[in-house]
């Protein structure tokens, strides 16, 4: 869902130095007494994007998106919407539309009323604010439910008022904050797709904040993972899931198995790490901007390594351990295997359960081998 | 569980004590006896004897204008008093002066009247402003206590005001007036309504500051009430405090409801 060449104006605009940003957010420091919300962030979003600003609380993606609507401003460093200068135009006088978290519908006015509030403010005609009303309550499917109440609407009709609410002034950035935040597990997913398809149609660049990486991974052509104030990696999904660039990007999204590690063999393609807590080499088929002798980090997801009873080959007499296995989380498509390697360190394993009902599946308390690839692991440096 | 007996007749002994005397008003008032505590008959007549008294009609005039006067300047500056304590979040001071704004709530009236007439005396003998104690002194003395409580209503409300609702309004173009004037007031406006009702109830029942800072020719109704009961209760008052009893009761009754009402999510939630 997150790429579809075949929709996109032009697919990845990102890997094209010469493209033009449209969004262009320079050096963008945000100071609360001495609070530093957001420290040194620059960052360049391209138009149709629909790019997640993804992190924890206080990792100060909400205060970067209440800067690019306007409702504060930098401490210092610049905001340009469309090649313009935005850092200091007042929130009303900005091409551009917040979805908010709380979807803050005005209680005393319908749907109508609420969706046609932009308008109103443009002094556009009666006649054309109509038309435009009922053309965005037929793109969120809400046709019936203009006369109505935000009390009279459930969570995720309410989700799509606000959500038209912003649309209706065809801004050219749209800034979502936690869009489905207050939406249960099966509405958040249906809607997903559907807030991907209004964008895709729109061709709106969208910015959504979220810390929902599954979300983040579902909507986003590109993240940027925020931590501390600061951007910790900016990427498309697949870089940011099997790439990660730091500790801290590769535990934050989905889960990962770390271990550290000293290299031992250094050539321009291989790297032999010895980790103490796999009780093994790790061989890893591919050069590595490292040293001799230096400490540094290897992680791998619980779906790269594989558990058996017999003893795989192994590579160059690497990445291959033992350990017993301390628990199972069976999770019906796959099960989640707890291993406590001879170290004491404890990997997880995730095993897709391809065969129904498994009588012979791996159990508690088995010894068993696990093994990896030699391109399964990440290392990392920071 | 089965209730006991005991709840349901404290419930009715309390509630009798509450009303067991203004019931007994109410219903003395429609007494054909001069005698106002010898029932002989029910009649109309004492109010028709209460509507051809000049007195206490003036009074009540008065009392009224008194009461819509000051409770339109207490909304004005409790309002924002509370806008300024609710919005400014950290200025020097912001706790004593919310103490202060709540302070007058629970000041002895005879204190505040005292306190009013003094000020009233040096502000005439110095800046020769307000010219003797009438109207005016009465009514700047009740829209400063109505003050405080069209503060506290409106600061409860305007606490759990959605800030994002007023952002909302400016992302979508509107000027701060504006969201002020489309947004914010429209919210807030049945903490407003009740804090005017409430201070217009306050004002009207007032008898001791109004007692303080009054002058000749400007006696309210309680004052005068009060001075003819002295002189002995006549059946007239009472028509007259069945009358005040129903404009309070209607005044009250329609601030709670104003009050519940602007809370429909969660009283539905």
């Amino acid at each position: 869902m997150a790429k579809k060449p075949q929709l996109a104006v032009d697919t990845r605009p990102w890997r094209d130095p010469k493209a033009k940003p449209f969004v262009r957010i320079r050096n963008v420091t945000k100071k609360f007494g001495d609070v530093t919300a957001v420290n040194d962030v620059s960052l360049d979003i391209y138009k149709s994007e629909l790019f997640c600003l993804l992190g924890g609380s206080g990792s100060g993606k909400s205060t970067l998106l209440r800067m690019l609507a306007g409702f504060e401003q930098p401490t210092s460093g610049t905001i340009e919407i469309d090649g313009q200068d935005m850092t200091h135009v007042e929130p009303y006088n900005r091409p551009v539309n917040m979805m908010f978290q709380s979807y803050a519908l005005f209680p005393h006015m319908n749907v109508e009323q609420n969706i046609a509030y932009g308008l109103k403010r443009d002094h556009m005609p009666k006649a054309e604010i109509a038309a435009r009303v009922a053309e965005l309550l037929a793109l969120v499917k809400l046709q019936d439910y203009g006369k109505r109440k935000p009390h009279q609407l459930s969570g995720g009709q309410r989700q799509r008022v606000a959500l038209a609410r912003a649309l209706a002034k065809r801004p050219k950035l749209l800034l979502l904050d936690e869009p489905l935040g207050a939406l249960d597990k099966k509405l958040r997913e249906e809607t997903q797709f559907e807030l991907v398809k209004i964008q895709e149609s729109l061709g709106v660049t969208f910015i959504v904040v979220t810390h929902d990486q599954e979300e983040a991974m579902t909507l986003a052509t590109r993240i940027g993972v925020m931590n501390q104030g600061e951007i910790a990696m900016i990427g498309e999904p697949t870089d940011i899931y099997e790439f990660p660039n730091s500790k801290f990007v590769a535990n934050f999204i989905g889960s990962a198995n770390m271990v550290e590690g000293v290299v031992t063999e250094d050539e321009p393609d291989h790297v032999r790490i010895r980790s103490a807590e796999l009780g093994c080499d790790i061989y890893v088929g591919h050069g590595v901007d490292c040293a001799p002798d230096q400490i540094l980090w290897w992680a791998i997801r619980p779906e790269k390594m594989h558990v058996s009873r017999d003893k795989p080959e192994g590579q160059f007499g690497a990445n291959v351990t033992k350990g017993m296995v301390e628990d199972i989380a069976y999770l019906g498509d796959m099960s989640l295997y707890q291993v406590a390697l001879d170290s004491g360190k404890r990997v997880r394993v995730s095993q897709t359960n391809s065969i129904r009902g498994n009588p012979d599946a791996i159990t508690w308390d088995e010894v068993v081998y696990v093994s990896w690839a030699d391109n399964a692991g990440s290392v990392l440096t920071v | 569980m089965r209730r006991g007996w005991f709840l349901p007749i404290a419930a009715a002994l309390g509630f009798s004590f509450l009303y067991a005397p203004i019931i007994s008003l109410v219903i003395f008032s429609f007494n054909e006896s001069k005698l106002v505590t010898v029932w002989s008959g029910f009649s109309t007549k004492w109010y028709g004897e209460l509507f051809s008294d000049p007195q206490l009609l003036g009074a009540a005039w008065l009392s009224l204008q008194i009461a819509a006067l000051s409770a339109s300047i207490a909304l004005v500056l409790g309002t924002l008093a509370a806008v300024a304590l609710v919005r400014f979040r950290r200025f020097k001071g912001r706790t004593l002066f919310s103490g202060m704004v709540s302070a007058p709530l629970v000041m002895p009236d005879v204190i505040t009247g005292l306190a009013l007439l003094l000020l009233f005396v040096a502000m005439e003998s110095t800046l020769g402003w307000p010219r003797g104690r009438g109207m005016l002194t009465i009514v700047i003395a009740h829209a400063t206590f109505c003050t405080a409580y069209v503060c506290v209503v409106v600061q409860s409300r305007l606490s759990d005001f959605d800030r994002s609702l007023e952002e909302a309004a400016m992302d979508l173009g509107a000027s701060p007036l504006r969201t002020f004037f489309d947004i914010t007031l429209p919210i807030i406006a049945p903490a407003l309504v009740s804090g005017w009702l409430l201070g217009f109830t306050l004002s009207l029942d007032d008898l001791v500051i109004a007692s303080f800072v009054s002058g000749p020719g400007s006696s309210t109704l309680p004052m005068v009430i009060f001075s003819k009961v002295k002189l002995g209760v006549s059946p007239d008052v009472n028509a007259l405090a069945t009358i005040i009893i129903g404009i309070v009761a209607l005044g009250v009754l329609a601030a709670t409801i104003l009050q519940l009402r602007s809370r429909p999510k969660k009283a539905r939630a």
